[in-house]
C-alpha cells in the first residue's frame, strides 16, 4: 500500500506492505536510522519519535496507522546546523554513554518543555518513565533536560543570531 | 526482530464505514485503536487477524462529556485524556489513581479505554475501575445500539461480549451524589501489569454510615469483577479500621489468585487483603472531606 506522511516537515511516499512498522519504515524505507530500535516489546521506549507533537513507541505504530501524520525523528531535531537545547543539554550535561536510548530521550524532553518550558524534576522523571538507560542511571539524563530548560530561551536566541 | 504476519489494512472514515468494512471482510477483520495491546500480541502471533480496520481517524469518539447523572467517554479516549481530566479526578479519582500506574507516558498516549476494555486482559486497570464505577457500555453493530453492564462485558479472559462486527463505542459511568473512590496498585517496577489491584466507590450516608459500596480487584481471580463478600460487610456500617479489616479479609477469601512470576498466591491474597482496606480508607476519606470530594 501507499504510505505518505509528513517526515520531520518533508512529504514522504512509500510503496510498502500493511505490516511495516513505523521503527522499520523510518530506517529502512527512508533510511534515518537514528530512530533506534531495542525491545520490540512496546517496553524500552528506544524507539520513540513524536507523532503530531506527542511521544510514541514507534515500534507499536504501524507505518500505515501514521499515514497522515507529522512525525518528528532526531535527525530533525537541530535546525540549519544549530542543536536543539535539549541536544546541548546532552552534551554539557554528559547525558550519554552509548547513546542508544539517547534520541528517543531527546524527543520526549522536547514534547515536554513544547507543553511545559519548565518542568519540575519530578516531571521530567516521568516524562521519561516509559524509557530505559542502560548507562547513565538517568541522573545525567535529567540534568541534560534540566539545561535545556533553563538555558532554552538563551539558545533560542543564540540560533537567531548566530549561523 | 518482531513483525506481525501479513494481513490487508483499511482506515475508517466513519463508525458506519468502520462496521460496513468489518462485516465486508469476515470474521478475520478486527478493528485496531491505540494498537498497544492487539500489535504485541499479532507479533507472537497469539492474534493473526487477515484485515486490520484503523478506527484512529473516528475522533468523534474520543470525548469526556458531563451530565448531572452521567459521565459519557468516548471509546477512542486515549489513557492521556483520561489522566489529565480535571472533571474525572474531581468526580472519580479512582480514574486518575489507575491511570497513573497504567504503563508509561508514551503508552497512554496511544491506547484508548475502549481497546483496554475489549482486550479483556485479566490485569487491565481500566476494567476494575469500570467495574467499581459500575460502568454501562455502549456497543454498536449493523443492527443498531445496544447497552451492557459491565458485568456482562467480559466473559473469560481475553473475551468479551462485542461481537466480532460490533464496536465499542461509549462508557457510561453513573455520577452519585456522596460518593468518592480509589485505586492503588503493586507492581514489581514502575510501568508493570498489576501484581494485584484494587479500587473502590464509596457514597456515605447522611447518618455518616457506608450507605454503598463497590471494591474491585485487579489480577486475582476474582469472578465477576467486585468483591461483593468484602462491600456486603461494609455497606451500612459506620467506617472503622477493624470494618476495613474484615472486608480486606473477605476479599482476599473470595479472589483466586495463581501464583507466577510476579508473586505467589499466598502474597497476592495478602495484596488483595492489604489493598482493599487501603481503598476503602482513602475512599472513605475522600467522600468525607469538605466538599465531598477529596483529592
Ligand atoms: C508496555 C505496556 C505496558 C502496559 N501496561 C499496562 C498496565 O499497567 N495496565 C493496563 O491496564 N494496561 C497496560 N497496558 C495496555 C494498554 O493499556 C493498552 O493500551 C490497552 O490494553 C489497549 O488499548 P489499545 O487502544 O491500544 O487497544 P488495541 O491494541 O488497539 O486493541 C485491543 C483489542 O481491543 C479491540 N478493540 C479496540 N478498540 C475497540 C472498540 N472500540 N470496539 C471493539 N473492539 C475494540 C481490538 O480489536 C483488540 O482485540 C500496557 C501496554 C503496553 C504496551
Ligand atoms: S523497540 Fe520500541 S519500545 Fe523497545
Ligand atoms: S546512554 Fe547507553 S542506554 Fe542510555
Amino acid at each position: 500500500m501507499q504510505v505518505s506522511m509528513t517526515v520531520n516537515g518533508e512529504a514522504i511516499s512509500r510503496e510498502v506492505e500493511p505490516r511495516v512498522l513505523l521503527v522499520h519504515f523510518l530506517r529502512d524505507d527512508i533510511g534515518l536510522t537514528g530512530t533506534h530500535w531495542g525491545c520490540d516489546t512496546s517496553n524500552c521506549g528506544l524507539c520513540t519519535v513524536l507523532m503530531d507533537g506527542a511521544p510514541v513507541k514507534s515500534c507499536t505504530v504501524l507505518a500505515a496507522m501514521a499515514a497522515g501524520h507529522d512525525i518528528r525523528t532526531v535527525e530533525g531535531m537541530a535546525t540549519g546546523g544549530t542543536l536543539d537545547p535539549v541536544q546541548q543539554g546532552f552534551m554539557e550535561e554528559h547525558g550519554l554513554q552509548c547513546g542508544f536510548c539517547t534520541p528517543g530521550m531527546m524527543l520526549t524532553a522536547r514534547a515536554l518543555l513544547d507543553r511545559d518550558p519548565n518542568p519540575s524534576n519530578q516531571d521530567i522523571r516521568e516524562a521519561i518513565s516509559g524509557q530505559l538507560c542502560r548507562c547513565t542511571g538517568y541522573t545525567n539524563i535529567i540534568k541534560s533536560i534540566r539545561w535545556a530548560a533553563d538555558h532554552q530561551s538563551e539558545t533560542a536566541g543564540a540560533a537567531t543570531e548566530g549561523s | 526482530m518482531q513483525i506481525p504476519a501479513a494481513f490487508d489494512y483499511a482506515r475508517a472514515e466513519s463508525l458506519e464505514h468502520a462496521l460496513q468494512l468489518l462485516s465486508e471482510h469476515g470474521p478475520e477483520a478486527r478493528v485496531i485503536a491505540g494498537g498497544h495491546s492487539l500489535l504485541p500480541m499479532m507479533k507472537l502471533r497469539l492474534a493473526n487477524p487477515e484485515w486490520l480496520i484503523d478506527i484512529n481517524d473516528l475522533t468523534d469518539l474520543a470525548y469526556i462529556t458531563e451530565d448531572a447523572d452521567v459521565v459519557r467517554i468516548g471509546a477512542m479516549t486515549r489513557h492521556v485524556e483520561l489522566l489529565e481530566s480535571e472533571a474525572l479526578a474531581g468526580l472519580f479519582p479512582i480514574v486518575r489513581d489507575a491511570e497513573r500506574t497504567i504503563a508509561d507516558p508514551l503508552v497512554r498516549n496511544r491506547g484508548t479505554i475502549g481497546g483496554s476494555l475489549c482486550q479483556a486482559d485479566p490485569a487491565e486497570d481500566l476494567s476494575t475501575v469500570c467495574h467499581v464505577l459500575g460502568a454501562e457500555l455502549v456497543i454498536r453493530g449493523a443492527n443498531g445500539e445496544r447497552s451492557v453492564p459491565m458485568a456482562q462485558l467480559h466473559t473469560g479472559p481475553y473475551e468479551t461480549s462485542v461481537e466480532q462486527d460490533e464496536i465499542l463505542t461509549e462508557v457510561r459511568w453513573p455520577v452519585r451524589p456522596r460518593t468518592a473512590s480509589a485505586y492503588t496498585k503493586v507492581e514489581r517496577r514502575a510501568g508493570d501489569w498489576a501484581t494485584a489491584a484494587a479500587g473502590a466507590s464509596v457514597t456515605m450516608g447522611a447518618d455518616g454510615r457506608v450507605e454503598d459500596v463497590t471494591i474491585g480487584l485487579t489480577a486475582v481471580g476474582l469472578d465477576g469483577g467486585t468483591a461483593t463478600r468484602a462491600a456486603d460487610a461494609v455497606r451500612g456500617q459506620t467506617p472503622s479500621e477493624d470494618l476495613y479489616a474484615e472486608a480486606g479479609r473477605r476479599a482476599a477469601e473470595q479472589c483466586r489468585p495463581i501464583g507466577d512470576q510476579r508473586g505467589t498466591e499466598a502474597y497476592k491474597r495478602h495484596l488483595a487483603d492489604e489493598l482493599t482496606r487501603r481503598v476503602l480508607r482513602r475512599s472513605v476519606e475522600r467522600a468525607t472531606a469538605p466538599l465531598g470530594r477529596g483529592v
